[in-house]
């Protein structure tokens, strides 16, 4: 089975508007899920400077699919998604 | 008493006003810009996410624009248009006088706070409720405890005793949260600041879980200065550097690139203070006496000055380190002006009876301006410092720390017992009394004052999670010299 690839957005604007309470993930998932997850922080996504759409973040990628204005619960949910299928 | 756990929706709606404030000022359309935060943040057929409707959203969101452009949410007129005010906080001279505002439309009108009989009561036989209760409040009427709200005194034992826990105490969070009772409803169920016993500690700011308390803003006040071509200095609480996701030398260089002609730690002067407050304990040790407290959180001094001025013996006449930084900067800079970057409400206030510091910039503050110019810190080139600080002054910010420092240049035999007051509570503030009162601790000879648990890092206007800022704080404190190679 494809791991699923969990990407936090640490980028400046990611990080003040939220992301900063998402570091969590990183420790959470692998506890979580060990070796069928992976997750680590990124450099900026770059999605926040598309039409200056920073009021959607924090974005987190969960494999190919983004997740805006991102909560440990909802990234939770999507990653238990992308299991499933 | 939870560290630093920022209500997440509430504080993404803070920043991004500031963030859409700072954007529209550094534009060409500041005046329209701001007059349409409302409406481009709740456009027509938008979701509605809090509120009853979107012209209540809007209102709310009106209402925040104004403590976001540094006024009194109150003193604005409610027929103003929003470009109005956006024009006079470009005029104004200087900025107000207290920090926080109350936003009454986002207010919940909380119910009053009291002892509730749920319905999980079961009119049991032991009935320890009534016995409990010493006002005779509590009686059972028709197989149910009732209170008699007349006679309650919401000492709460009623509910301690109940076996059935079916007693509950209704609180409104900021009421509860403020620990010199300086924030109440009034007969007409209004929230009120009474500003003569508000010690800006800002944790009903942390507490409301509607963000009906906001900060004025300075952030129009400094970006017109620095628009204006005025040399304009940052000096950096050292709660900063666990704040945002980079190096100490790139997030220098980010500020530069906002506009700052120079960036200054302030553990400069906290090198200072550690080495005046170490002399001072020693000497008042030497002539007989009992104990002494730290000074250089802003809402433990102002606590002391409305609540505690009994304590003031006892209270070191050392300065902040924010009051030797300003005054080294002055000196060399008499020109410019400084700006503190400040991980809570309290430093406003000191920075407005210290001449030295011209603004508070907080780091909230700080962090919508990085959105709004779309800047990544951590693609920022390095900057160094231009001088060092000791590993004991960069940890000031956390809880122990300043305690730490002042041992840290004592002799093993003359070394301080510290009591660090991680929080101040209404608890703290007895146990402060009760020391002031009998003149002595029992439990040190050092108090250390943090007014927020965790210290510095854990105030209300950080960016970072207290866990995650302590860590990156940390690796900076351990990669810095020791003090005794940093002062004479």
């Amino acid at each position: 089975m494809a791991k699923v690839n969990v990407k936090v957005c640490l980028g400046t604007t990611c990080f003040v508007m939220g992301s900063s309470n998402l570091q969590e993930l990183l420790d959470l998932v692998p506890k979580k899920y060990g070796e069928d997850v992976e997750v680590a922080g990124s450099p900026c996504l770059g999605l926040c400077s598309i039409d200056w759409e920073f009021s959607k973040a924090p974005y987190v990628k969960v494999n190919d699919e983004v997740i805006k204005e991102a909560t440990v619960e909802k990234v939770l949910a999507a990653i238990d998604k992308e299991l499933k299928a | 008493m939870a560290i630093n756990t920022p209500n997440k929706q509430t504080s993404h709606i803070k920043r991004e006003i500031l963030a859409r404030i700072i954007r529209a000022y550094l534009g060409d359309n500041f005046e329209e810009e701001v007059r349409m935060i409302p409406f481009e943040m709740r456009p027509k057929g938008s979701e509605v996410p809090y509120r009853c409707c979107i012209h209540k959203e809007r209102a709310i969101l009106r209402d925040r624009v104004i403590a976001g452009l540094g006024f009194d949410i109150e003193e604005v007129p409610d027929y103003e248009d929003l470009s109005s005010t956006a024009k006079k906080s470009t005029k104004r001279e200087k900025p107000e006088e207290h920090p926080l505002t109350l936003l009454q439309t986002a207010c919940n009108e909380c119910v009053p706070a009291r002892i509730h009989v749920t319905d999980l009561c079961q009119g049991c036989v032991a009935r320890p409720c009534e016995s409990a209760c010493k006002f005779g409040a509590i009686k059972v009427e028709n197989g149910k405890s009732r209170i008699d709200q007349t006679k309650c005194k919401s000492c709460g034992l009623c509910a301690q005793v109940c076996p059935f826990q079916a007693i509950t105490k209704i609180i409104v969070p900021c009421e509860n949260a403020c620990p010199v009772g300086a924030i109440a409803k009034d007969e007409d169920g209004l929230t009120k600041i009474d500003h003569e016993k508000c010690i800006s500690c800002g944790k009903c700011v942390s507490a409301c879980p509607f963000g009906a308390v906001h900060k004025k803003s300075q952030i129009i006040d400094i970006i017109k200065n620095i628009k204006n071509g005025k040399k304009v200095i940052a000096m950096l609480a050292p709660a900063i550097m666990g704040q945002l996701p980079c190096t100490p030398a790139q997030l220098k260089q980010a500020i530069l690139d906002i506009g700052f002609c120079d960036v200054v730690e302030v553990a400069l002067g906290a090198d200072i203070t550690t080495k005046n407050e170490a002399a001072e304990f020693e000497e008042r040790m030497e002539k007989g006496e009992e104990f002494m407290t730290t000074s250089c959180c802003a809402a433990y001094n102002e606590l002391v000055e409305k609540h505690i001025p009994e304590i003031k013996p006892f209270r070191s006449d050392t300065k902040t380190p924010a009051y030797y930084t300003a005054e080294l900067v002055k000196k060399e800079q008499p020109d410019a002006l400084t700006v503190f970057f400040s991980p809570c409400v309290a430093k406003r206030r000191e920075a407005m009876q210290n001449p030295n510091i011209d603004f508070v910039l907080s780091f909230e503050e700080l962090g919508a301006w990085f959105v709004a110019r779309n800047i990544q810190v951590a693609n920022c080139e390095k900057s160094e410092f231009k001088k060092e600080s000791s590993a004991q002054a960069r940890n000031f910010a956390v809880t122990g720390g300043v305690a730490d420092a002042v041992n840290s240049l004592l002799d093993e035999n003359k070394k301080a017992k510290a009591h660090v007051i991680n929080g101040l509570d209404k608890q703290a503030i007895r146990d402060l009394k009760k020391f002031a009162k009998n003149g002595k601790c029992e439990l040190g000879n050092l108090i250390e004052v943090m007014a927020c648990p965790g210290g510095c890092l854990g105030g209300s206007n950080t960016i970072n999670s207290y866990r995650q800022a302590l860590k990156q704080l940390s690796g900076y404190v351990e990669n810095s010299p020791e003090i005794k190679e940093i002062i004479q």
